[in-house]
């Protein structure tokens, strides 16, 4: 059954990207990339890390992509102002040729590695088979109010930081082009 | 807990190395600014679930609080680059990459 489930994901995942890379509707590409998200998610907690599920979901599916969305709908005028139309916001591609050679090369490497290599970490059980605890959210809120607390303070105030540049960038005087 | 036969590690290992290559794909070949950041957000899930996977064997759970700070630096990334985006589609009137060529020439 969790072998069933994991073949779920991945193909919804890997099958998501692959459609992100297939299609031109740049509106395609943000529902694409909402379901790879979540089929990360998914496998996030096939492999016993529940907490960082939720927070991909939240993060990523309610964040992220929303800013992407919103950025998808602030730079494009869409091609038609008839309504009987549709209004697709398509882009083109290039160098197909080449995107197919790096990416295949780069992924043979990688299983060609990942084939040879002896991980001495597999070896040792997983945490799911001796559980020590039944959820990660205990020990993983423990280590960032202990032993991680100073990049815990590092990331918020990197993200307060990022986030009030952006609004700086986005709301600062408009330039034009001359 | 009924039986839980653990999947095998390489097998997401296996999905994380395809999002990773698929990721490089968009960026190389879509013309778009924001489609290069999709390809972005793919390639740091792709890493995000390499960290997961090898904390599955690491009861401290260091590489999940990794994948963590990965998470926010990314939220972080994303909002910074579309506030760019914003304001190099309001000078150039254009958010494809291609016609983005001043210092050309």
């Amino acid at each position: 059954m969790p072998l069933f489930l994991f073949c779920l994901f991945a193909i919804l995942s890997v099958g998501a990207a692959f459609f992100i890379l297939l299609t031109k509707n740049l509106m395609y590409m943000a529902l694409g990339l909402f379901v790879s998200l979540l089929g990360v998610a998914g496998l996030y907690v096939l492999a016993g890390a529940d907490f960082l599920a939720v927070t991909q979901i939240m993060v990523y599916v309610g964040g992220v992509l929303v800013l992407i969305i919103f950025g998808v709908m602030l730079t494009n005028k869409g091609q038609t102002t008839d309504n009987q139309l549709k209004n697709y916001i398509l882009t083109s591609n290039l160098n197909q040729f080449w995107g197919v050679v790096v990416s295949l090369s780069i992924f043979g490497i990688l299983f060609a590695a990942m084939l040879t290599a002896n991980f001495v970490v597999f070896n040792k059980a997983t945490n799911l088979e001796n559980p020590t605890n039944v959820s990660t959210l205990q020990p993983i809120g423990m280590s960032l109010l202990t032993t991680h607390l100073l990049p815990f303070e590092i990331a918020g105030i990197l993200l307060m930081v990022a986030l009030m540049g952006a609004t700086f960038i986005a709301t600062s005087k408009p330039h034009t082009k001359p | 807990m009924t039986d839980i036969t653990p999947i095998p590690s390489f097998y997401f290992l296996m999905v994380a190395a395809a999002l990773f290559s698929i990721g490089l794909g968009i960026i190389v070949t879509k013309r778009n600014a924001v489609a290069v950041l999709i390809g972005i957000e793919l390639i740091l899930n792709a890493v995000n679930l390499n960290l997961v996977t090898f904390a599955r064997h690491d009861p401290s759970l260091r590489g999940q609080l990794f994948a963590l700070f990965v998470i926010v630096v990314a939220a972080a990334e994303a909002a910074i680059a579309l506030a760019i985006i914003l304001k190099t589609y309001q000078y150039f009137q254009t958010a494809d990459l291609d016609q983005i060529s001043d210092l050309k020439n």
